[in-house]
Order: structure tokens, then sequence, then C-alpha cells
């Protein structure tokens, strides 16, 4: 029996080998599209286009740090959005106390996120499931907290300022010069993700997600890697909430609310649990979906006097989409995605969904 | 004694509130994280039925409580029957993304500003003096009473009656008692619409005691951790989880900082999921389902 199977995964390795130039040969031809268009991009559009995609780039690095928790190691996590704020933190404490510039600040925001990782996988070591979710969504209180203790005690009552990092002499400022910046530091992201996955740690990862007491009997030390998952993907959160204080040149903890965990939640939901492509498509949907609906709203005549109301309308069409793939499409766009490649292709290739 | 009296009424609101997370948890094992929101709407709908039903504060109370148990079930039956056994982290992220959408949909019927209920529906919220030196408002001692009520009652209905016991079989062994002829569904069904129906209580009480607006979400989720401190699958212990939360919370806000009161049960349970993760009185199997 077991040898009959063999031979036919076999069989099915060697077919879909066979196949593989053939989608090779395609390929390339769509990524150097998708280079070109990522390159010229910011010349062509307006001002707020270029802001938007440097919005979703930041929450690629985000939605990609979580989807690798949560996605590939299995750890949940409501608290990223205490880590994004750490990050942030660091950077503007360091400023506003020691004016330090951006290479001193970025690192340390890294460290940073790494201690607080450390302490928000501690946790992991007992707890499991639900009671880990829960205890990172105190985390996310606690640190919270502390940066609204910050500002009240230097009574920067609305926020913190900082100025533009300079780079090379002249001060980042324009909306092109992030998107370059912020474009490098979601890719250089990406192939972290990605090769880490590739790696015997992505592979315990999987393994720890899968089943934990079949992983800790094929040896895989179950508390370290538990505890690099979150470190990784800490101090990688970390990072993000660093870019975003300078991109924005402002900190403040409300922009750090519960709301913000959700959405990188609904980021990897809505782009496919466990699938790095998944967190970019997902971090790009949740990004662009507000402006979306905003522009609808807008778009029919004499709804300027409900423009109060959009945010709510918001809240709740993103409770519905995530409600929508949780229920009915578990594997996200890059589900769908794959659907329809799957069907339009010429050669059909294997149903199975890559992770 | 004030103090005293300020414990026991947060203690009361916390307890009234976590015992919908305890029913849900103890009979399904999902975590309901949309309870806040259920409760938020408990009070917007007595908003809803005073001001378009009826002008009677009574009748208005009784409607809104029976609007919220069809909710939910509505919520059940539409949404977490399809969750109910699926992995914790879907039913989770489920719970989460119907309380946004709840919070939302709320915000765009009721418009996020303040209501004072009680001079809405018409009903008079005086503080009353019950022992020399300690106030107590009228609405905060109806919710203490009312906690000890829905207390008292949930333990006699699981304790003796038919559907109670077939409630606890269900959190025990879902698959023996399905092989009993438990109907699940109807059981499963029963909790959520006593959570709902207790929730919406507190949301009722709390919204006539003070002002009603969406950030009550935070009280909800601020009770959340009673209930997991007592253990998430016992009712006593959601009373003596609520009271050492209040206790630390009104400390707190007495001696340190103001400003903590919202860290605090957050710090609390903190402390309690590393010493005693399954809680004062839970359970210790829950751990080991994954």
């Amino acid at each position: 029996m077991s040898d009959a199977g063999g031979s036919d995964k076999a069989e099915a390795v060697i077919v879909a080998r066979n196949r593989r130039p053939d989608v090779l040969r395609r390929l390339p031809l769509g990524r150097l599209i998708a280079v070109l268009v990522v390159l010229v991009f910011p010349l062509v559009a307006r001002p707020f286009q270029v802001d938007m995609a440097c919005q979703i780039f930041l929450a690629c690095i985000g939605s990609l740090s979580l989807a690798l928790l949560t996605g590939i190691a299995g750890q949940i996590s409501l608290g990223h959005a205490g880590l994004l704020a750490a990050g942030a933190f660091s950077v503007a404490i360091l400023y506003q106390e020691f004016h330090l510039p951006f290479w001193v600040t970025i690192p340390v925001a890294a460290v940073t996120g790494a201690l607080f990782g450390f302490c928000f996988g501690l946790p992991s070591l007992r707890l499991r499931g639900l009671y880990l979710a829960i205890s990172t969504l105190a985390l996310h209180f606690v640190v919270v907290y502390f940066g609204g203790e910050y500002e009240a005690m230097r009574s920067y009552s609305s926020g913190i300022v900082i100025d533009p990092p300079s780079l090379f002499g002249h001060a980042l400022q324009d909306g092109g010069a992030w998107y370059f910046v912020l474009l490098l530091a979601a890719a250089l992201a990406y192939l972290l993700c990605r090769n880490l996955l590739q790696s015997s740690t992505g592979r315990a990862w999987c393994a720890l997600r899968t089943n934990e007491t079949v992983a800790e009997t094929l040896g895989i030390p179950i508390a370290r890697y538990k505890l690099l998952a979150f470190v990784i993907s800490s101090s990688m959160t970390a990072v993000a909430g660093a870019l975003f204080a300078y991109f924005r040149g402002f900190v403040s903890v409300e922009a750090f609310s519960l709301y913000l965990s959700i959405q990188y939640i609904a980021m990897i939901i809505i782009g496919g649990m466990g699938s790095l492509r998944g967190a970019l498509l997902g971090a790009a949907f949740v990004i662009l979906m507000p402006y979306g609906i905003e522009g609808a709203v807008l778009s029919i005549p004499g709804s300027d006097q409900y423009a109060g109301g959009i945010f709510a309308l918001i809240y709740a069409t993103f409770g519905a989409v995530m409600i929508g793939f949780l229920m009915f499409e578990p594997l996200g766009l890059v589900g769908i995605w794959d659907r329809l490649i799957a069907k339009y292709s010429r050669h059909r290739p294997d149903r199975g969904i890559e992770p | 004694m004030q103090i005293a009296v300020n414990i026991v009424v947060l203690a009361s609101i916390y307890a009234l509130i976590s015992c919908g997370y305890v029913l849900i948890y103890r009979v399904s094992r999902v975590l309901n994280l949309a309870h806040g929101e259920l409760m938020l709407l408990g009070a917007y709908l007595l908003l809803a039925t005073s001001s378009r039903i009826t002008p009677n504060p009574i009748v208005a109370i009784l409607l809104a409580a029976l609007l919220s148990v069809i909710v939910g079930i509505l919520v059940y039956l539409l949404l977490m029957r399809k969750m109910t056994g699926e992995s914790v982290l879907a039913a989770v992220l489920t719970t989460i993304a119907f309380g946004i959408f709840l919070r939302g949909l709320m915000t765009l019927i009721w418009s996020p500003q303040q209501f004072d209920v009680a001079r809405l529906i018409g009903i008079a919220n005086p503080a009353l003096e019950i022992i020399p030196g300690a106030r107590i408002s009228l609405m905060s001692a109806t919710l203490v009473v009312v906690t000890v009520i829905v207390y008292a009652v949930l333990f006699i209905f699981l304790r003796i009656t038919r559907w109670g016991m077939r409630m606890r079989a269900a959190g025990q062994n879902p698959l023996l008692a399905a092989q009993r002829g438990i109907e699940l569904h109807v059981v499963y069904a029963i909790a959520w619409c006593l959570s709902t129906f207790t929730g919406s209580a507190a949301g009722m009480l709390i919204a006539m005691d003070s002002r009603l607006d969406t950030t009550m979400v935070i009280i909800g989720l601020k009770a959340f951790p009673a209930a997991l401190v007592g253990g998430l699958d016992s009712l006593l212990g959601a009373i003596f989880g609520s009271l050492i939360i209040a206790a630390a919370e009104v400390w707190v806000i007495q001696t340190i900082n103001p400003l903590l009161a919202d860290v605090v049960p957050f710090l609390v349970l903190i402390a309690m999921l590393l010493i005693r993760p399954w809680g004062l009185f839970g359970t210790r199997e829950v751990l080991d389902r994954v």
C-alpha cells in the first residue's frame, strides 16, 4: 500500500518538475513588469498615492512579522500594536531625551523589540493557544500605559514630534524618498522571512504550529524556538514602529490602540494565514480598504453630511470582511489567487496550495 | 466604608459581565471577545426601545432584554455555530471580528455621542446613604442586587434543572454528551442567550448609572481578567476574580495613580497567568485543550 502511494507521489513530483520550466519561462516577464511598475510608480503617482504606498510598505513589515509568529509558528499574538508602540516610543524617547540620530535609534528599537518579544514570549512557555493570546493582549495594555505615562510625565499631551532623519546630509522629507526607503525595508523584511522559512528554523516553527507534542518528540527544543519566534517577530515589529515614528514625524499612544492589533490580525487573515505573500496582500488590502470605502461613500451625491459616520462604516465593513474570510475563505486572498491561477493556467498544476 | 462600597459595586459590575464569558467558555470552549460589544448593544437597545416603542421604563427594559436574548441566539445560529469546534484561534478571531463589526454598526446607528440614559428614559438615580458615611447610587444598588440574583439563579439552573445539567455535561465532554442524545446546538444556543442576557443587563444598568457611549466597551474588556483570574470555567471563580480585580483597582486609584486603573486588571491577569494559568477555581485540563 505504502509503496504504491509512494511511487504515485514520486510520479507526481516528476510530473510537476517537468511542468516547471514552462512556468518559469512565463514568470520572469510578469515579475519584470511588476518591478518596473513599483519603481516608476512614485514618479507618476500623485503625492497622496505615494503616501498610501508608503503606508502599505510599513504595514507589510508589521504583517510579515505577525505572519511569522502567528501564521508560521502558530503563536497567537493580540499585542502587535504594543510592540509597534514599543518601537515608536524607543525612537521618540531617544530622540527627545538624547537627540540621537536614526542609525542609533533604529537598532536600539530593534533591541527593545527583541527584549519585549522575550517578555511577551515567556508566557508562551507555559501557556498555549487561548491563554497566550490573552497574555499578549494584557501586555499590550501595559506597554501602551507606559507610553502614555511618558507622554504625561514629559507633558507632551498631544504626542511627541520627531524631526525627519537626515540621510547623506539631506533630510528625508519628500514622499518619493520615503517610498524607496520603505520599499527597501519591506523588501528586506520579506527576504529575511523567506530565508527563515526555508531554513531549519522555519521548519521547526511549522512543526511547532502543527503539533507541539510531536515537534518535541522529534527533538525540536520547543522553548527555544518559541522564544526565537517571539524575539525575531517582535524585533521586526519594533523596527516597523520606529520607521512609522520617523515617517509620520509624530508619536502618540492614541495611534496604538487595540484596533491596530486587530487590523494586523485582519491582514494575515484576509491575506491568508501562514503565507508570506498573503501577509503582503493582506497589508495592501487592509490599508487600501478604508480609502476605497471613503471614496465610494463620498462619490454618492449628497453624502457629505454623513462624512462623520464613515469611520464607523469602515469598522463595520472591516468586521464583516474578516468574518467572511474566516468563515468562507480560510486560505485568504492567496487561496483565491492560487485557485484562479490553477483555473486559468494551461496546465492546471496540483490543486494543493503552497504555504 | 465608602471604599468597601465602591469595591462591592465595581465587583458586581465585573461579576455580572464576566459570568457571560464563563458561561460560553464553560459550555463550548469558545472565548467570546465580543462580549463587551454585546453588553454595549444591550444598553443601546434600551435606548431604542425607550425612545421608539414605549415611554414606560420597566417595559422598555424588559423589551430590550428580550431583544438582546434574540440577538444572542442569532449570533450563535448565524455565526458561531459554524465556528464552534474549529480551532481556538479561528473561533476567537471570529468573535474579535464580530466585535469590531458590532461596534461599527452601533456607532453608525446611534452616533458616537454620549447619552444620559437615566434621564432619557425618566428614571431617577439618587444617591442613597445606606450606612453612615457610605453612599451608593440607586442604580449601583440595583446592580448589586441584580448580580446576586443572576448568580443565584445560574447556580440553581446549572445544578438542578435538566437543561442546566445538559449544559454542564456538554462542557465536560461534548462527544459523550452528544452520544447521550443531548442536542449540543440547543445547549450552545442557550449558553449564548444567557450570556448576552446577563451582559446586556449589565450594559443597561451601567448606562443608567453613568452615561452611555462606545467607550463603555473597555469595561467589558476589563471584566475579562476577572473571569480568567477566577478560572474561565468556574462561576464561583468569577465572583472571587471580580472581587480581587475590583479591590486591586480601587486600591490603586486611592493610593497610587488613577490613570493606572485601566491597566491594573491586566497586570493582575499577567501575574495570574504566570502563577496559575487555569485560575483560582478553574479546571486544570483546559490547558491541554489546545
